[in-house]
Protein backbone atom coordinates (compact mmCIF):
# COMPACT_ATOMS: atom_id res chain seq x y z
CA UNK A 1 0.00 0.00 0.00
CA UNK A 2 1.22 3.48 -0.85
CA UNK A 3 2.64 5.63 1.92
CA UNK A 4 1.09 8.91 2.97
CA UNK A 5 3.60 11.79 2.58
CA UNK A 6 2.06 13.63 5.54
CA UNK A 7 3.24 10.84 7.84
CA UNK A 8 6.90 11.42 7.00
CA UNK A 9 9.42 14.03 7.88
CA UNK A 10 12.33 14.79 5.57
CA UNK A 11 14.98 17.38 6.26
CA UNK A 12 17.96 18.53 4.22
CA UNK A 13 20.43 20.22 6.59
CA UNK A 14 22.80 20.91 3.69
CA UNK A 15 26.14 20.04 5.28
CA UNK A 16 27.77 16.86 6.49
CA UNK A 17 28.43 18.46 9.87
CA UNK A 18 24.75 19.29 10.33
CA UNK A 19 23.63 15.79 9.31
CA UNK A 20 26.09 14.15 11.67
CA UNK A 21 24.94 16.40 14.55
CA UNK A 22 21.33 15.44 13.90
CA UNK A 23 22.24 11.74 13.98
CA UNK A 24 24.16 12.30 17.22
CA UNK A 25 21.22 14.05 18.89
CA UNK A 26 18.75 11.30 18.06
CA UNK A 27 20.68 8.17 17.09
CA UNK A 28 18.59 5.62 15.22
CA UNK A 29 15.73 8.07 14.70
CA UNK A 30 16.77 9.38 11.30
CA UNK A 31 17.16 7.35 8.17
CA UNK A 32 19.67 8.81 5.71
CA UNK A 33 18.41 9.06 2.15
CA UNK A 34 20.72 9.89 -0.75
CA UNK A 35 19.44 9.32 -4.30
CA UNK A 36 16.38 7.43 -3.08
CA UNK A 37 16.72 4.49 -5.44
CA UNK A 38 16.26 2.04 -2.56
CA UNK A 39 14.55 4.11 0.14
CA UNK A 40 11.86 5.53 -2.16
CA UNK A 41 11.06 2.04 -3.44
CA UNK A 42 10.40 0.88 0.12
CA UNK A 43 8.40 4.05 0.70
CA UNK A 44 6.27 3.43 -2.40
CA UNK A 45 5.55 -0.11 -1.23
CA UNK A 46 4.55 1.10 2.24
CA UNK A 47 7.50 -0.81 3.73
CA UNK A 48 9.52 2.08 5.06
CA UNK A 49 9.64 1.78 8.80
CA UNK A 50 11.49 5.02 9.47
CA UNK A 51 9.26 8.10 9.70
CA UNK A 52 12.06 10.66 9.86
CA UNK A 53 14.51 10.97 6.99
CA UNK A 54 17.55 13.13 6.48
CA UNK A 55 18.75 13.93 2.99
CA UNK A 56 22.37 13.38 1.97
CA UNK A 57 21.70 14.17 -1.68
CA UNK A 58 24.34 16.41 -3.21
CA UNK A 59 26.19 17.13 0.04
CA UNK A 60 29.43 18.52 -1.37
CA UNK A 61 31.56 16.75 1.26
CA UNK A 62 30.25 13.40 0.02
CA UNK A 63 30.16 14.06 -3.69
CA UNK A 64 33.78 14.18 -4.74
CA UNK A 65 36.42 11.80 -5.99
CA UNK A 66 39.90 12.65 -4.70
CA UNK A 67 42.89 11.12 -6.39
CA UNK A 68 46.20 11.06 -4.54
CA UNK A 69 49.39 9.17 -5.27
CA UNK A 70 48.47 6.08 -3.30
CA UNK A 71 44.70 5.95 -3.40
CA UNK A 72 41.46 7.08 -4.88
CA UNK A 73 38.92 8.29 -2.35
CA UNK A 74 35.37 8.12 -3.62
CA UNK A 75 32.87 10.16 -1.61
CA UNK A 76 29.93 8.02 -0.51
CA UNK A 77 27.52 10.39 -2.23
CA UNK A 78 29.04 9.85 -5.68
CA UNK A 79 26.56 8.41 -8.12
CA UNK A 80 27.10 5.52 -10.50
CA UNK A 81 27.28 8.10 -13.27
CA UNK A 82 30.08 9.90 -11.38
CA UNK A 83 31.95 6.57 -11.18
CA UNK A 84 31.37 5.67 -14.84
CA UNK A 85 32.63 9.01 -16.02
CA UNK A 86 35.72 9.27 -13.84
CA UNK A 87 38.86 8.67 -15.83
CA UNK A 88 41.01 7.16 -13.06
CA UNK A 89 38.19 4.92 -11.81
CA UNK A 90 37.58 3.73 -15.36
CA UNK A 91 41.26 3.02 -16.00
CA UNK A 92 42.44 1.61 -12.68
CA UNK A 93 39.25 0.20 -11.19
CA UNK A 94 37.42 -1.11 -14.23
CA UNK A 95 35.42 -3.60 -12.16
CA UNK A 96 33.82 -0.72 -10.30
CA UNK A 97 33.20 1.34 -13.44
CA UNK A 98 31.64 -1.69 -15.12
CA UNK A 99 29.43 -2.47 -12.12
CA UNK A 100 28.26 1.16 -12.17
CA UNK A 101 27.37 0.79 -15.84
CA UNK A 102 25.40 -2.40 -15.13
CA UNK A 103 23.40 -1.05 -12.21
CA UNK A 104 19.82 -0.03 -13.00
CA UNK A 105 19.38 2.21 -16.03
CA UNK A 106 20.69 5.70 -16.73
CA UNK A 107 18.06 7.41 -14.54
CA UNK A 108 18.94 5.26 -11.55
CA UNK A 109 22.66 5.66 -12.23
CA UNK A 110 22.16 9.42 -12.05
CA UNK A 111 20.70 9.08 -8.56
CA UNK A 112 21.96 5.90 -6.93
CA UNK A 113 25.11 6.36 -4.86
CA UNK A 114 28.01 4.09 -3.97
CA UNK A 115 27.53 4.80 -0.26
CA UNK A 116 23.85 3.99 -0.57
CA UNK A 117 24.60 0.70 -2.27
CA UNK A 118 26.97 -0.23 0.57
CA UNK A 119 24.67 0.88 3.39
CA UNK A 120 21.63 -0.77 1.83
CA UNK A 121 23.69 -3.95 2.08
CA UNK A 122 21.85 -6.08 -0.40
CA UNK A 123 23.75 -9.30 -1.11
CA UNK A 124 22.77 -8.82 -4.77
CA UNK A 125 24.25 -5.32 -5.14
CA UNK A 126 26.38 -5.13 -8.27
CA UNK A 127 29.12 -2.81 -7.03
CA UNK A 128 29.97 -4.69 -3.84
CA UNK A 129 31.97 -7.64 -5.25
CA UNK A 130 34.26 -5.10 -6.95
CA UNK A 131 34.88 -3.34 -3.61
CA UNK A 132 35.69 -6.70 -2.02
CA UNK A 133 38.35 -7.65 -4.57
CA UNK A 134 39.94 -4.19 -4.54
CA UNK A 135 40.04 -4.52 -0.73
CA UNK A 136 38.43 -1.13 -0.31
CA UNK A 137 38.45 0.63 3.03
CA UNK A 138 35.55 2.68 4.33
CA UNK A 139 35.73 5.94 6.19
CA UNK A 140 32.81 6.15 8.59
CA UNK A 141 31.93 9.45 10.21
CA UNK A 142 29.91 10.48 13.24
CA UNK A 143 29.94 13.34 15.72
CA UNK A 144 32.44 11.19 17.64
CA UNK A 145 34.92 11.42 14.77
CA UNK A 146 36.02 9.26 11.88
CA UNK A 147 37.14 5.66 11.70
CA UNK A 148 38.60 3.71 8.84
CA UNK A 149 37.68 0.05 8.47
CA UNK A 150 38.30 -2.66 5.88
CA UNK A 151 35.20 -3.06 3.70
CA UNK A 152 35.70 -6.81 4.02
CA UNK A 153 34.49 -6.57 7.65
CA UNK A 154 31.54 -4.25 7.00
CA UNK A 155 28.76 -6.75 6.34
CA UNK A 156 28.12 -8.82 9.43
CA UNK A 157 25.04 -10.74 8.28
CA UNK A 158 22.04 -10.46 6.00
CA UNK A 159 21.53 -6.70 5.69
CA UNK A 160 23.52 -6.20 8.90
CA UNK A 161 26.52 -3.90 8.94
CA UNK A 162 29.08 -2.35 11.27
CA UNK A 163 27.50 1.08 10.83
CA UNK A 164 26.52 2.53 14.22
CA UNK A 165 23.16 4.28 14.52
CA UNK A 166 24.78 7.72 14.56
CA UNK A 167 27.22 6.97 11.76
CA UNK A 168 27.41 7.58 8.01
CA UNK A 169 29.66 6.22 5.31
CA UNK A 170 31.81 9.13 4.28
CA UNK A 171 34.11 7.68 1.63
CA UNK A 172 35.41 4.54 -0.01
CA UNK A 173 39.18 4.30 -0.34
CA UNK A 174 40.76 2.30 -3.12
CA UNK A 175 44.51 1.59 -3.13
CA UNK A 176 46.02 2.26 -6.56
CA UNK A 177 47.83 -1.02 -7.03
CA UNK A 178 45.67 -3.02 -9.40
CA UNK A 179 46.17 -1.22 -12.69
CA UNK A 180 48.15 -4.12 -14.21
CA UNK A 181 45.87 -6.87 -12.90
CA UNK A 182 43.70 -8.97 -15.15
CA UNK A 183 40.09 -8.15 -14.26
CA UNK A 184 36.92 -10.06 -14.93
CA UNK A 185 33.29 -9.44 -14.09
CA UNK A 186 29.92 -10.75 -15.15
CA UNK A 187 26.36 -9.96 -14.22
CA UNK A 188 24.01 -12.87 -14.73
CA UNK A 189 20.35 -11.90 -14.91
CA UNK A 190 17.43 -11.70 -17.32
CA UNK A 191 18.89 -8.49 -18.77
CA UNK A 192 21.70 -6.12 -17.81
CA UNK A 193 19.73 -2.94 -17.20
CA UNK A 194 17.28 -2.74 -14.31
CA UNK A 195 17.30 -6.46 -13.51
CA UNK A 196 18.65 -7.48 -10.13
CA UNK A 197 21.41 -10.06 -10.51
CA UNK A 198 20.90 -13.78 -10.14
CA UNK A 199 24.67 -13.85 -9.64
CA UNK A 200 27.32 -11.19 -10.03
CA UNK A 201 31.05 -11.76 -9.88
CA UNK A 202 34.14 -9.59 -9.81
CA UNK A 203 37.63 -11.04 -9.95
CA UNK A 204 41.22 -9.89 -10.19
CA UNK A 205 44.35 -11.85 -10.86
CA UNK A 206 48.01 -11.47 -11.60
CA UNK A 207 50.33 -14.04 -13.17
CA UNK A 208 54.10 -14.17 -12.68
CA UNK A 209 56.36 -16.69 -14.41
CA UNK A 210 53.36 -18.76 -15.43
CA UNK A 211 52.03 -19.03 -11.87
CA UNK A 212 49.11 -17.38 -10.13
CA UNK A 213 50.80 -14.70 -8.08
CA UNK A 214 47.68 -12.99 -6.76
CA UNK A 215 44.01 -13.79 -7.15
CA UNK A 216 40.81 -12.33 -5.69
CA UNK A 217 37.27 -13.48 -6.42
CA UNK A 218 34.03 -12.06 -4.99
CA UNK A 219 30.46 -13.06 -5.74
CA UNK A 220 27.10 -11.46 -5.05
CA UNK A 221 23.66 -13.08 -4.61
CA UNK A 222 25.06 -16.39 -3.39
CA UNK A 223 25.17 -15.85 0.38
CA UNK A 224 23.63 -13.52 3.01
CA UNK A 225 26.37 -10.99 2.23
CA UNK A 226 28.60 -10.31 -0.78
CA UNK A 227 31.27 -12.99 -0.47
CA UNK A 228 35.03 -13.28 -1.06
CA UNK A 229 35.97 -16.81 -2.12
CA UNK A 230 38.99 -16.95 0.18
CA UNK A 231 39.53 -20.69 0.04
CA UNK A 232 39.36 -20.80 -3.74
CA UNK A 233 41.88 -17.96 -3.83
CA UNK A 234 44.23 -19.57 -1.28
CA UNK A 235 44.33 -22.88 -3.09
CA UNK A 236 44.93 -21.24 -6.47
CA UNK A 237 47.90 -19.11 -5.48
CA UNK A 238 51.33 -20.18 -6.63
CA UNK A 239 50.00 -22.66 -9.19
CA UNK A 240 49.86 -22.67 -12.96
CA UNK A 241 46.37 -22.27 -14.40
CA UNK A 242 45.93 -25.76 -15.84
CA UNK A 243 42.91 -27.98 -16.21
CA UNK A 244 43.52 -29.49 -12.78
CA UNK A 245 43.37 -26.07 -11.13
CA UNK A 246 40.26 -25.03 -13.03
CA UNK A 247 38.51 -28.28 -12.10
CA UNK A 248 39.46 -27.95 -8.45
CA UNK A 249 38.70 -24.22 -8.20
CA UNK A 250 35.19 -24.81 -9.54
CA UNK A 251 34.53 -27.33 -6.79
CA UNK A 252 36.01 -25.26 -4.01
CA UNK A 253 34.10 -22.17 -5.13
CA UNK A 254 30.80 -24.02 -5.15
CA UNK A 255 31.59 -25.28 -1.66
CA UNK A 256 32.21 -21.77 -0.40
CA UNK A 257 28.93 -20.21 -1.46
CA UNK A 258 25.61 -20.58 0.34
CA UNK A 259 23.01 -19.91 -2.35
CA UNK A 260 19.27 -20.16 -1.82
CA UNK A 261 16.19 -20.59 -3.98
CA UNK A 262 14.40 -17.26 -4.27
CA UNK A 263 12.26 -15.21 -6.62
CA UNK A 264 15.18 -14.63 -9.01
CA UNK A 265 16.88 -17.98 -9.25
CA UNK A 266 17.58 -21.32 -7.62
CA UNK A 267 20.43 -22.55 -5.47
CA UNK A 268 21.24 -25.25 -8.04
CA UNK A 269 21.46 -22.76 -10.90
CA UNK A 270 23.56 -20.36 -8.87
CA UNK A 271 26.00 -23.13 -7.92
CA UNK A 272 26.36 -24.31 -11.50
CA UNK A 273 26.89 -20.79 -12.80
CA UNK A 274 29.38 -19.78 -10.11
CA UNK A 275 31.49 -22.79 -11.09
CA UNK A 276 31.32 -21.77 -14.74
CA UNK A 277 32.17 -18.14 -14.01
CA UNK A 278 35.19 -19.09 -11.89
CA UNK A 279 36.38 -21.33 -14.74
CA UNK A 280 35.85 -18.56 -17.29
CA UNK A 281 37.79 -16.13 -15.12
CA UNK A 282 40.69 -18.58 -14.76
CA UNK A 283 40.83 -19.17 -18.51
CA UNK A 284 41.04 -15.41 -19.03
CA UNK A 285 43.71 -15.14 -16.35
CA UNK A 286 45.76 -17.88 -18.04
CA UNK A 287 45.53 -16.05 -21.37
CA UNK A 288 46.58 -12.77 -19.69
CA UNK A 289 49.69 -14.54 -18.34
CA UNK A 290 50.66 -15.69 -21.86
CA UNK A 291 50.40 -12.25 -23.35
CA UNK A 292 52.28 -10.60 -20.47
CA UNK B 1 1.15 8.15 15.37
CA UNK B 2 -0.21 10.22 12.53
CA UNK B 3 1.21 13.52 13.59
CA UNK B 4 0.91 15.42 10.33
CA UNK B 5 4.18 17.01 9.32
CA UNK B 6 4.38 20.52 8.08
CA UNK B 7 4.24 21.27 4.39
CA UNK B 8 7.17 23.25 3.11
CA UNK B 9 7.65 25.73 0.34
CA UNK B 10 9.42 24.26 -2.65
CA UNK B 11 10.73 26.54 -5.37
CA UNK B 12 11.74 25.00 -8.62
CA UNK B 13 11.93 25.86 -12.27
CA UNK B 14 9.71 23.73 -14.44
CA UNK B 15 10.11 24.02 -18.20
CA UNK B 16 11.80 27.40 -17.75
CA UNK B 17 9.02 28.77 -15.54
CA UNK B 18 9.71 29.49 -11.87
CA UNK B 19 7.12 27.69 -9.72
CA UNK B 20 6.53 27.54 -5.98
CA UNK B 21 4.46 24.83 -4.37
CA UNK B 22 3.50 24.04 -0.81
CA UNK B 23 4.13 20.32 -0.43
CA UNK B 24 5.10 17.67 2.08
CA UNK B 25 8.85 17.09 1.71
CA UNK B 26 8.35 13.38 1.00
CA UNK B 27 5.82 13.96 -1.77
CA UNK B 28 7.14 12.45 -4.95
CA UNK B 29 8.29 14.88 -7.61
CA UNK B 30 6.02 12.87 -9.93
CA UNK B 31 2.91 13.73 -7.90
CA UNK B 32 3.88 17.36 -7.52
CA UNK B 33 4.28 17.67 -11.30
CA UNK B 34 1.05 15.88 -12.10
CA UNK B 35 -1.26 16.90 -9.29
CA UNK B 36 -0.02 20.23 -8.00
CA UNK B 37 1.25 21.65 -11.30
CA UNK B 38 -1.17 19.87 -13.65
CA UNK B 39 1.63 18.55 -15.86
CA UNK B 40 0.14 15.14 -16.58
CA UNK B 41 2.46 14.37 -19.49
CA UNK B 42 4.77 12.67 -17.00
CA UNK B 43 3.32 9.18 -16.48
CA UNK B 44 3.37 6.79 -13.58
CA UNK B 45 4.15 3.23 -14.59
CA UNK B 46 5.60 1.04 -11.86
CA UNK B 47 6.17 3.65 -9.17
CA UNK B 48 9.40 1.93 -8.16
CA UNK B 49 12.06 3.13 -10.57
CA UNK B 50 11.93 0.11 -12.87
CA UNK B 51 10.09 1.35 -15.96
CA UNK B 52 11.18 4.92 -16.70
CA UNK B 53 7.68 6.21 -17.56
CA UNK B 54 8.04 9.03 -15.04
CA UNK B 55 11.50 10.11 -16.22
CA UNK B 56 12.17 13.84 -16.32
CA UNK B 57 15.33 15.93 -16.47
CA UNK B 58 16.45 17.38 -13.15
CA UNK B 59 19.31 19.85 -13.55
CA UNK B 60 19.95 18.26 -16.92
CA UNK B 61 20.12 14.71 -15.60
CA UNK B 62 17.58 12.01 -16.32
CA UNK B 63 15.84 10.89 -13.12
CA UNK B 64 12.82 8.78 -12.29
CA UNK B 65 10.50 11.32 -10.70
CA UNK B 66 8.71 8.60 -8.70
CA UNK B 67 11.93 8.18 -6.69
CA UNK B 68 12.60 11.85 -6.01
CA UNK B 69 11.20 13.28 -2.79
CA UNK B 70 10.26 16.80 -3.78
CA UNK B 71 12.44 18.37 -1.11
CA UNK B 72 15.44 17.10 -3.09
CA UNK B 73 14.17 19.05 -6.09
CA UNK B 74 14.34 22.33 -4.16
CA UNK B 75 15.82 24.98 -6.50
CA UNK B 76 16.16 22.40 -9.29
CA UNK B 77 15.52 22.94 -12.97
CA UNK B 78 13.02 20.38 -14.21
CA UNK B 79 12.20 19.58 -17.80
CA UNK B 80 9.11 17.49 -18.55
CA UNK B 81 7.69 16.37 -21.87
CA UNK B 82 5.57 19.54 -21.90
CA UNK B 83 8.78 21.59 -22.04
CA UNK B 84 10.26 20.11 -25.21
CA UNK B 85 8.15 21.67 -27.94
CA UNK B 86 9.09 25.32 -28.51
CA UNK B 87 6.70 27.92 -29.92
CA UNK B 88 4.29 25.29 -31.13
CA UNK B 89 7.02 23.39 -32.93
CA UNK B 90 7.71 19.81 -31.93
CA UNK B 91 11.15 18.84 -30.69
CA UNK B 92 13.12 16.79 -33.23
CA UNK B 93 12.61 13.69 -31.08
CA UNK B 94 8.85 14.17 -30.87
CA UNK B 95 8.74 14.56 -34.66
CA UNK B 96 10.87 11.49 -35.29
CA UNK B 97 8.87 9.38 -32.82
CA UNK B 98 5.75 10.33 -34.77
CA UNK B 99 7.26 9.56 -38.14
CA UNK B 100 9.02 6.33 -37.19
CA UNK B 101 6.10 4.84 -35.24
CA UNK B 102 8.03 5.15 -31.97
CA UNK B 103 4.83 5.72 -30.00
CA UNK B 104 1.88 3.36 -29.75
CA UNK B 105 -0.16 3.41 -26.54
CA UNK B 106 1.90 6.39 -25.40
CA UNK B 107 2.44 5.62 -21.75
CA UNK B 108 6.18 5.08 -22.06
CA UNK B 109 6.64 7.81 -24.65
CA UNK B 110 7.27 10.90 -22.47
CA UNK B 111 9.90 9.06 -20.41
CA UNK B 112 11.35 7.45 -23.51
CA UNK B 113 11.70 10.83 -25.23
CA UNK B 114 13.29 12.43 -22.17
CA UNK B 115 15.75 9.53 -21.91
CA UNK B 116 16.54 10.01 -25.60
CA UNK B 117 16.91 13.75 -25.05
CA UNK B 118 19.35 13.11 -22.18
CA UNK B 119 21.30 10.72 -24.39
CA UNK B 120 21.55 13.14 -27.31
CA UNK B 121 22.58 15.97 -25.01
CA UNK B 122 25.51 13.86 -23.83
CA UNK B 123 26.23 12.09 -27.08
CA UNK B 124 24.81 13.79 -30.19
CA UNK B 125 25.89 10.96 -32.53
CA UNK B 126 25.07 7.73 -30.72
CA UNK B 127 25.39 4.33 -32.38
CA UNK B 128 22.73 1.67 -31.89
CA UNK B 129 24.49 0.26 -28.82
CA UNK B 130 24.58 3.72 -27.23
CA UNK B 131 20.89 4.21 -27.98
CA UNK B 132 19.97 0.83 -26.52
CA UNK B 133 21.98 1.55 -23.39
CA UNK B 134 20.60 5.07 -23.05
CA UNK B 135 17.03 3.79 -23.18
CA UNK B 136 17.55 0.53 -21.29
CA UNK B 137 15.84 1.90 -18.18
CA UNK B 138 12.65 2.66 -20.11
CA UNK B 139 10.24 -0.17 -20.75
CA UNK B 140 7.81 -0.30 -23.68
CA UNK B 141 5.29 -3.09 -24.05
CA UNK B 142 3.96 -2.08 -27.47
CA UNK B 143 6.58 -1.29 -30.04
CA UNK B 144 9.22 -3.96 -29.55
CA UNK B 145 11.67 -1.04 -29.31
CA UNK B 146 12.97 -1.14 -32.88
CA UNK B 147 10.94 1.87 -34.05
CA UNK B 148 11.98 3.74 -30.92
CA UNK B 149 15.68 3.18 -31.64
CA UNK B 150 15.07 4.23 -35.24
CA UNK B 151 13.33 7.39 -34.08
CA UNK B 152 16.27 8.33 -31.85
CA UNK B 153 18.77 7.62 -34.62
CA UNK B 154 16.68 9.70 -37.00
CA UNK B 155 16.55 12.63 -34.57
CA UNK B 156 20.33 12.41 -34.14
CA UNK B 157 20.83 12.57 -37.90
CA UNK B 158 18.57 15.61 -38.19
CA UNK B 159 20.28 17.40 -35.34
CA UNK B 160 18.66 18.11 -32.05
CA UNK B 161 16.12 20.56 -33.29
Amino acid sequence: MRSEPADYELVAPGSLQAVVSLLAEQPGEWLPIAGGTDVMVQYAAGNLRARKLVSLWNLPELRCIEVSEGEVRVGAGCTYTDLREHEVVEREFPLLARAARWTGGIANQNRGTLGGNIANASPAADSLPALLVYEAELILVSARGERRIPYLDFHTGYRKTLLASDELIRAVCLARRFADYFSYSRKVGPRNAQAISKICIAALGHMASGLVEDIRIAVGSVAPTPLRLKETERRSRGRPVDDALVFQARQIAVGEIRPIDDIRSTAAYRSAVVGNLVAQFLHGLRASGRSA
Amino acid sequence: MNTARARCEISLTVNDEPRTVLAFPMERLLDVLRERLGLTGTKEGCGEGECGSCAVLMNGLLVNSCLVPVLQAQEAKIVTIEGLAQQGRLHALQQSFLECGGAQCGICTPGMILAACHLLNKNPQPDLEDIREGLAGNLCRCTGYVQIWEAVAEAAVRGNR
